[in-house]
């Protein structure tokens, strides 16, 4: 645990953190901004489970694991998600959110 | 001291991530989004994880960033500014974020955490055997599924971004 910062205050720093990534989420037009905020999120989370491990349960190592594999699966997210905007960006030129109706069928 | 340094990476952490959901330009925003992960990482060294501060710094600051960097560069004009919301839209998102970080903050604060004293730092080792160790809470089932997750969307990511032409050409032939 770090020196004199208690887990409120870590836990507060998380969620707005969280909080400002759904801003972004909700905000934003573009869909690598919106990625990007869903990056926030997910980081949010990954130190919520590693201050709760290390805080309150010490002798225990799942906080850490779920962090690596939050880590894990929020890559191979990206790189899907980059793929198929790109791929998107080839058939109508445009990543903006309202013009992405191409699998709306 | 330790102190000091994390309420330092805690305004830039926030600074930073609300710049980058409020920024016109693409890049920088990005660029803001670095800072934040590093800021992280920085947290994560001040935990003594210095495994997972390691994993933060080479799979998002140095694989996730290039990745989007990349794209930006491919889709955007590097000066072009972002289509903005509507103000009445932002003030209703920032109202709903202020209301759930209001609600969060209550239950948090409210909340007796058993906190355990202890500064005692996590080996490298020891997480390695957690992950690969058969026995009673190893964690070698999930470790393997997520190696074929990262194999299947590696691929994945490959024949989705191939080009529609390439790949017409490709079943016309065969």
């Amino acid at each position: 645990m770090i020196l004199g910062v208690s887990i409120y205050e870590i836990l507060s720093l998380t969620t707005i953190l969280f909080f400002i990534g759904i801003y972004g989420f909700v905000t934003r037009k573009n869909l690598i901004s919106v990625l990007m905020s869903i990056e926030l999120i997910l980081n949010a989370t990954v130190i919520n489970f590693v201050v709760i491990n290390k805080y309150m349960f010490p002798d225990k190592l799942e906080g850490a694991v779920f962090g690596i594999f939050i880590i894990a699966v929020a890559a191979a997210e990206t790189a899907l998600a980059i793929a198929i905007i790109i791929n998107l960006y080839r058939q109508i030129t445009s990543v903006e959110v309202e013009d992405t109706t191409t699998l709306k069928y | 001291m330790e102190q000091i340094i994390f309420y330092i990476l805690a305004v830039v952490i926030i600074g930073m991530a609300i710049a980058s959901v409020t920024s016109k330009k693409m890049l920088r925003s990005v660029i803001y989004l670095l800072f934040v992960l590093m800021g992280i990482a920085g947290i994560y060294f001040l935990l003594d994880y210095n495994f997972l501060a390691a994993v933060q710094l080479t799979v998002y600051a140095g694989g996730v960033i290039v990745l989007v960097i990349f794209s930006v560069f491919l889709i955007h004009h590097i000066e072009m500014e972002l289509e903005m919301a509507k103000t009445l839209k932002k003030i209703i998102a920032g109202s709903i974020s202020f209301v759930g970080i209001a609600t969060f903050l209550w239950v948090i604060w409210n909340y007796d955490f058993k906190v355990v004293e202890n500064y005692n730092a996590i080996e490298v080792s020891s997480i390695g055997e957690k992950f690969l160790s058969v026995g009673d809470g190893g964690f070698i089932l999930p470790f393997e599924v997520i190696s074929v997750l990262l194999l299947a969307a590696m691929i994945g990511a490959i024949i989705v971004a191939k080009s529609n032409k390439l790949t017409d050409k490709n079943v016309t032939k065969s």
